[in-house]
């Protein structure tokens, strides 16, 4: 399947809602779960969840809910989780990747990267200022509204806000302390430019997610 | 055992003599993280120099050139220490206050079999090897990794 019609899958308002949901859990979603999460009913969602699989925009695994084990267990359950493989498509075509990937490069090699981190927190902190300036929310409603229109699909931790997904994923594998020490200056800058009081960004990689925590600075041990 | 685990030498021309106020920041850092890499899991082994902190007081490519060499049971296990620790990434992010940047390679992986402790001769051999041919299967990188080799008994059945 091309990257154009894995995409043209989820051009389906029900599809996309079960698709956002799915991602934003970080774990594997029930059909019936994402059925009530997205208004709609169980067979409709299964539909949809099983077209998603096809197109491998989510992976598919069996479990059994926790504590039913052995025979008349019952029938293990489907669940659904967002799948690694990312695409992209472009019209007309553009490549920044391959931009990115000779800058990044290129940054490596001169040591540029204090420059790069002074620029990040300068983008971060604009990007937190304009999310200020347009007002409306609450403090963790402005924090998480910027940080999801980054790319970041933050969620709460106790205190703290963690980050599913990281927009640099790519560049991030091929250039790690480079990309998260941008990322982390990105995201330093965000903070500072809303002006949300209590939390600091921090490096503290976890499997598949962003490397920053925004870490409450209530609970922070050092 | 006939297995193979993965030694890596890293290299890096300091800013600055590692007892100036300049390199505080490092040398105060690779303590911790020294102690974080020898609890990692599939940490085999690290160059010490008995003397400063880690292998610090070892000079074997110049009076700047610091050199950091390990042995760790698969490139996974190191890679997972290298680049999703949080406190060892960190640090790396800030190896720019310490270390000049390097045009030539400055890191370089290789297999050796289950047991045998490198030196480092054979680790800088390694080193120019991939700075003359590039990654291969004897000299490689994180971007360009080659398997463990097979073992002879196996290949042959």
């Amino acid at each position: 399947m091309t990257d154009i019609s894995v995409i043209a899958v989820l051009d389906d308002p029900v599809r996309r809602r079960l698709y956002d949901y799915v991602c934003a859990q970080g774990r594997g979603v029930s059909r019936t779960e994402a059925a009530q999460a997205a208004g709609v009913g169980r067979t409709l969602a299964a539909f949809h969840l099983d077209r998603l699989a096809e197109a491998g925009l989510v992976e598919v695994a069996f479990s059994r809910p926790a504590g039913r084990t052995g025979p008349g267990a019952g029938r293990p359950a489907k669940l659904y989780r967002r799948a690694t493989a990312e695409h992209q498509v472009s019209v007309p075509p553009r490549d920044y990747r391959t931009a990115a990937e000779l800058l990044a490069d290129v940054v490596d090699v001169t040591g540029a990267e204090p420059q790069l981190q002074r620029s990040a927190r300068a983008r971060g902190a604009a990007a937190g200022h304009a999310a200020r300036e347009r007002g409306g929310l609450p403090d963790s409603g402005l924090l998480l509204g910027a940080l999801s229109a980054q790319g970041y699909q933050p969620y709460r931790d106790g205190a703290d806000v963690r980050l599913r997904n990281c927009p640099f994923h790519l560049l991030a594998a091929r250039h790690p302390p480079l990309i998260c020490g941008m990322n982390l200056a990105l995201l330093e800058g965000l903070l500072a430019g809303t002006a949300v009081p209590g939390l600091r960004a921090r490096l503290d990689p976890r499997p598949g997610e962003c490397c920053v925590v925004l870490e409450s600075s209530k609970n922070n041990s050092d | 055992m006939c297995g193979y685990h993965l030694a890596e030498l890293n290299i890096g021309t300091a800013r600055a003599p590692a007892d100036s106020p300049d390199m505080a920041g490092f040398m105060a850092g690779i303590v911790p993280v020294n102690a974080l890499a020898d609890a990692a899991p599939g940490f085999v082994w690290r160059l010490q120099d008995g003397d400063g902190p880690g292998a610090t007081a070892l000079r074997p490519c110049g009076p700047d050139v610091m050199v950091n060499m390990s042995v760790w049971e698969s490139l996974e296990s190191l890679r997972e220490f290298v680049y999703r620790n949080g406190p060892h990434l960190d640090f790396m992010r800030r190896r720019r206050d310490w270390f000049h940047p390097m045009a030539t390679p400055y890191l370089v992986l290789w297999w050796v079999p289950a047991g045998h402790i490198p030196g480092l001769d054979e680790a800088l051999a390694r080193l120019d090897l991939l700075r003359r041919d590039g990654p291969g299967p004897r000299a490689f990188t994180f971007r360009d990794p080659y398997p463990a080799p097979v073992p002879a008994a196996r290949a042959a059945r």
